[in-house]
């Protein structure tokens, strides 16, 4: 008992991953003001393109790499539609993420000239901590992961630290909070829109590379499956923190470890679709104020039109 | 609402964004060494090219005319009900546990039942996101993201569990009394289209012609005037989601009694997805949803010709949706901009 105790947290660590990084993702866009439901669509492209570059260097860090960049380039659609064009948000990200299901889909079958998966591409090793490694019971649980699993939650600290301690950070919070004060304290608002969709994009390509390269070693089409709204879901029960989204992405991870291992061992009967609906019961339950209430950044969907004069 | 000198406009931006999508797709098609051209004309044939294919354009015009209905009755209502795939998958459920639960009813009965079920289970699920809204102040946008996801696992627990029929993951066949009846012999095609294409003339006279339809657009167009007009916001936006919910619910009662004659999983290709295009597209105008659902459904149909003689992904037609979507967010906006005052929309909850 003890044995799966330790292998479903080791789990929860691996599935809490990429929605911890397509969540941090989330927030630097929606902390700048631009709603954000392109997750999907942008771990999505980021997967894949991970995988093809993967597949043609035989270097998986540079499928990384590819990922992030495609990642942004989706989320620099967003960032003009939304920014430039002052575009209804919603519905360019409901754009993006057909698109990227189209691109990901067209090119896997004309590259690979047969739809569904990819071949098994190189991916990223896993890493044992030294030291981490012998402390018992931890030591199991925490090492022996791949670079992601740490990246995302260094990522974690490392974004509290820059949203709510350094100058650039307060910036962008003030942008989405209130972008024409931010404006008249001489703050470039569009600038920083664009600055929190791109980083958003980056994270959530990261995302989506880290499901292809990290946990498993090809592309699927649809692989995601949701991820990025459950990503989302996140988001909002964690209440737009750094912290917050650590703690629901790891509650969201647990639940579906659990979910796998108790499939794995087949003995008790609790439907699998219990523990995938529950993020998306959670996210609704904060919304509607009745576990706390969740308060979004305020500009979150208006579109900044200077005054001009 | 629509001014009467920017008429034009309302035809000419949808076909302008087609043309722009069909210029993304040829470069896609291009850059993959395609002749995009080859590829566009097949999809046309295999879509209008015989009476078999006009035929299955048409079945897959069905839902999405239904479900577009809906969605555009919620965008002119201010509601942006995205979760018309939930609602439908809700609807065809239901339709299909009415279709072969309920036995020994005279097939007119059995189907108004059946459908009527359909409507009831779909407007319910999204009256829940109108109440979230009003009551709660929860952003329809998020809460219909979410409750798709919800009703996904629900009905993919029930047709896994309780009501499952043999090994595969599937409810009972309906009985004979609760399917629809074909159209055309030796097709697939119900009279599911002529419902849709009816329903498509009643919410053209509910929105133009009704006291109800003037106070949904009002509300729409400016929800703090319609308060002081005395529109009591809280009905309109749940009773503006139920309706909305009940065309989605329909779309999938009729999927279920015109073509699958049972529920299982993974019957919807996303036509709620499609049906978000198919509204915008179509501007939200009852006539506009006929014509972007026949498009979209061509397009669907004829890809699927396309791809077997040219071995051409069908996802190319995606690739079409997505950029014709973006184009017409773009404009979208531009209409805001020039025709009324910005309108300040808050996702997830109302200041």
């Amino acid at each position: 008992m003890s044995l799966s105790a330790i292998l479903i947290l080791r789990l929860t660590l691996r599935k809490t991953t990429p929605l911890l990084l397509a969540a941090l993702g989330g927030l630097f866009s929606e902390r700048v003001g631009i709603a954000n439901i392109a997750l999907e669509g942008m771990m999505l492209t980021g997967a894949f393109f991970a995988v093809i570059i993967s597949y043609f260097t035989q270097n998986p860090w540079l499928g990384v790499l590819a990922g992030m960049i495609s990642g942004m380039g989706m989320s620099f659609l967003l960032g003009v539609a939304s920014i430039k064009f002052k575009a209804n948000q919603t519905v360019t990200g409901a754009a993006i993420n057909i698109m990227a299901l189209g691109i990901t889909g067209f090119l896997l079958e004309t590259i690979f000239e047969k739809p569904g998966n990819s071949p098994i591409v190189p991916k990223i090793e896993i890493i044992s901590l030294p030291f981490i490694k012998d402390i018992p019971v931890w030591g199991e649980i925490i090492s022996s992961h791949h670079i992601f699993v740490y990246t995302s939650f260094a990522l974690v600290l490392i974004l509290h630290l820059f949203f709510f301690k350094t100058p650039l950070g307060l910036h962008m919070r003030s942008v989405g909070e209130h972008p024409m004060a931010a404006d008249t304290m001489g703050i470039n608002v569009y600038k920083m829109r664009y600055l929190g969709v791109s980083i958003s994009g980056i994270l959530a390509g990261l995302a989506g590379a880290s499901l292809a390269l990290g946990d498993l070693s090809f592309f699927a089409e649809r692989m995601t499956a949701g991820r990025g709204y459950i990503a989302l879901a996140a988001l909002i029960f964690g209440k737009w923190t750094p912290l917050g989204v650590l703690g629901s992405t790891l509650f969201f991870g647990f639940a579906d470890a659990l979910q796998e291992s108790l499939q794995g061992i087949g003995k008790i009967n609790i439907p699998s679709e219990f523990f995938l609906i529950i993020p998306f019961i959670l996210s609704l339950i904060v919304l509607a104020g009745f576990v706390g209430r969740a308060r979004p950044p305020a500009s979150i969907g208006v579109p900044y039109e200077k005054e001009e004069g | 609402m629509e001014l009467k000198g920017k008429k034009w406009t309302i035809i000419l931006s949808p076909l302008l964004a087609l043309a722009f999508g069909l210029i993304v797709g040829a470069i896609f098609l291009i850059f993959t060494k395609k002749n995009p051209f080859q590829v566009y004309q097949l999809i046309l044939q295999g879509s209008l090219g015989s009476k078999y294919f006009i035929s299955e354009t048409l079945i897959k015009a069905t839902p999405l005319i239904l479900a577009g209905l809906g969605l555009a009755i919620g965008f002119k209502g201010g509601l942006f009900n995205i979760g018309a795939e939930g609602q439908l998958l809700m609807g065809a459920f239901i339709a299909a546990l009415v279709g072969f639960k309920v036995s020994s009813l005279p097939p007119l009965f059995h189907i108004t039942l059946a459908l009527g079920a359909a409507c009831l289970g779909g407007a319910l699920w999204a009256a829940l996101a109108g109440w979230l809204k009003a009551k709660r102040g929860v952003h329809e946008v998020i809460s219909t993201i979410m409750l798709n996801y919800i009703a996904i696992y629900i009905t993919n627990y029930l047709v896994r569990g309780p009501f499952k029929s043999g090994y595969l993951p599937k409810t009972p066949l309906i009985l004979s009394s609760a399917k629809l009846p074909l159209l055309l012999p030796n097709t697939r095609l119900s009279i599911g289209i002529v419902l849709a294409l009816t329903l498509a003339y009643l919410m053209y006279r509910l929105l133009e012609q009704t006291v109800f339809g003037y106070e949904l657009k009002a509300v729409g167009f400016n929800s703090q005037a319609a308060e002081y007009a005395g529109i009591n916001q809280i009905r309109m936006i749940i009773l503006t989601m139920g309706l909305s919910g009940a065309l989605a619910g329909l779309a999938g009662g009729v999927e279920i009694l015109g073509l699958h004659y049972r529920f299982y999983g993974q019957f919807s290709p996303g036509y709620g997805f499609d049906s978000i295009a198919v509204a915008l597209l179509g501007k939200n105008n009852p006539l506009g949803v006929v014509f972007a659902a026949l498009l979209f459904a061509a397009m669907r149909t004829g890809a699927m010709y396309m791809q077997r003689v040219m071995q051409v992904s069908t996802d190319i037609v995606l690739i079409l949706q997505a950029a014709i979507i973006f184009f017409i967010a773009i404009d979208f906006s531009f209409k805001l901009w020039t025709g009324r005052r910005r309108k300040t929309w808050c996702l997830y909850q109302r200041s």
